[in-house]
């Protein structure tokens, strides 16, 4: 089987517009939540989360296109545009028919959705715009992305809740192992701040009206953000003979389903996916250097999580630091685990661990280290990244350095 | 006062009580006050339903945020508790 690395990435998330902005707000251990600004927010109870702000979609796409775009596919668009230029591929036409894409999202064009019910249901007219189906469908994103590129390749779309991106890269790695394309793109992307979205959202009762303290003792729940990453996935060869800057190497994947509860986390199930992740990688518990969390900030998952990683890791996790930077850039949903998989290299690439903010208290249920507050330099080889999803949905990427 | 003797709105007590049998696949006569929510079986996918049938029900909003149940604000520690806050909140709202 070939080895797999990743040669480009690119991103647009509430901590910054392109990569080194968000690798800089990392180290900064910037919060990017603040008061939401969507329609009716009176209306909601949550009335936080971690918008994009700034992005002005006119600068990045011509008019006539902008009525196939949902914010979701404008942001995956915009991270593959960064993330193709940064890999130096040329993609001619024999490449194009090795290349692909598979990206992950959770709601696909939800705000395309929540704006046309508004239209047919509050507003009471009977028509609405004619590209509405091609805009919100989940494989919106994905589409575009093959296009504006002319990948030619295998090219989907997966949908998995708060793990879709991770089993997106994961399926993509295996794709490019596997042989069965040389290059493919691939992230995630979700864009659900509307009305519509939110009030869903509240419903659980999970969302916390504060801020996202993940592994705090006073943590209060979950914040909810938008974003996305993309990553250009190669052959090593192919990158090698092209004489490609390697960003990182994808050393295995792993997933797992609880079959258990559709919203509780589940201790069993998460530890199987990184498990065989490890396993995959042919690496050993005590390799792992770093792992970036699922770590939303709600009560149970992070009890949770901590104890899973207490069985895989034993006595390591005392020496192995853990930390989820939805502290910083809020849970992205389907794209959430693209943009940690950012945090990851920049861990194995400029050895410095992002940390998790807002952090205050230490909880004994959650006997990590999750490197409170302030960035930390530590000699990273070996980054694993967390993605675990309501319906007990598992998938764990685990990154090595450059070879 | 013990819980048994307290009074009621028979109304409100009656409405909870089906709102948590439904939940709990009971009959509403087998739900006492002094229940607890978890002996009676309810998951926490049942309890956020249970809060929202109480809100819908009684047109009330009921502070509640599952990642920090002790918090004040509600007391849910058995069905009479429940019924009693929401009686307070049904008597605070404008007529």
């Amino acid at each position: 089987m070939r080895r797999v690395v990743i040669t480009g990435a690119g991103t647009l998330n509430p901590l910054g517009a392109d990569t080194a902005q968000t690798c800089a707000a990392l180290r900064a251990g910037k919060c990017a939540i603040g008061p939401l600004s969507c329609r009716d927010v009176a209306r909601l109870t949550i009335q936080i989360g971690a918008e994009i702000r700034g992005f002005d979609p006119a600068a990045h796409f011509a008019r006539n296109s902008l009525s196939l775009l949902d914010r979701f596919s404008q942001i995956a668009l915009v991270s593959a545009r960064q993330a193709v230029a940064q890999s130096g591929l040329e993609i001619d036409a024999a490449l194009g028919l090795r290349a692909g894409v598979v990206m992950g999202t959770a709601g696909g064009g939800n705000l395309t959705v929540d704006d046309n019910y508004r239209t047919v249901y509050e507003e009471g007219k009977n028509r609405v715009h004619p590209l509405v189906v091609p805009r919100l469908m989940h494989n919106a994103a994905a589409s575009h992305i093959s296009m504006e590129f002319g990948l030619k390749g295998p090219s989907w779309t997966v949908s998995t809740a708060c793990a879709s991106a991770n089993h997106a890269m994961g399926q993509a790695f295996h794709m490019v192992r596997g042989g069965g394309a040389d290059v493919m793109l691939t992230g995630g992307s979700d864009a659900m701040l509307g009305f519509g979205g939110i009030k869903a959202w509240e419903g659980l009762r999970v969302m916390s009206r504060d801020t996202c303290r993940p592994f705090s003792r006073d943590r209060s729940g979950l914040v909810q953000g938008e974003g996305g990453a993309v990553f250009v996935f190669e052959a090593f060869e192919h990158a090698k003979a092209r004489g490609a800057e390697i960003l990182a190497e994808v050393a295995g994947f792993g997933m797992s389903a609880d079959a258990g509860d559709i919203v509780m986390p589940d201790q069993d199930g998460p530890l199987r996916a990184m498990r065989a992740a490890l396993a995959d990688a042919g690496l050993n518990q005590e390799d792992v250097d770093y792992v970036n969390a699922h770590g939303t900030g709600t009560a149970a998952n992070d009890r949770t999580e901590a104890a899973a990683l207490r069985v895989l890791l034993g006595d390591h996790l005392d020496r192995c630091p853990v930390s989820s930077t939805k502290s910083m850039h809020g849970h992205l949903i389907g794209g959430t685990s693209a943009v940690e998989l950012l945090a990851c290299v920049m861990a194995l690439r400029e050895h410095v661990i992002a940390p998790t903010v807002n952090f205050t208290e230490v909880d004994p249920d959650c006997a990590l280290d999750p490197v409170p507050n302030e960035a930390r330099e530590a000699r990273v080889q070996v980054a694993m990244s967390n993605a675990f999803a309501f319906g007990g949905l598992n998938a764990v990427l685990v990154l090595r350095s450059a070879p | 006062m013990g819980l048994d003797v307290m009074q009621y709105d028979p109304q409100i007590e009656k409405r909870v009580k089906e709102i948590i049998a439904e939940q709990t696949m009971l009959d509403p006569a087998e739900i006492r006050l002094e229940d607890d929510l978890v002996a009676l079986g309810l998951d926490s996918l049942g309890l956020v339903e249970c809060i929202f049938g109480i809100e819908e029900s009684f047109g009330i909003s009921i502070p509640f945020n599952a990642n920090t149940p002790g918090e004040p604000g509600f007391d849910m520690s058995c069905v009479g508790a429940i019924i009693a806050e929401v009686e307070k909140l049904v008597a605070r709202q404008p007529a």
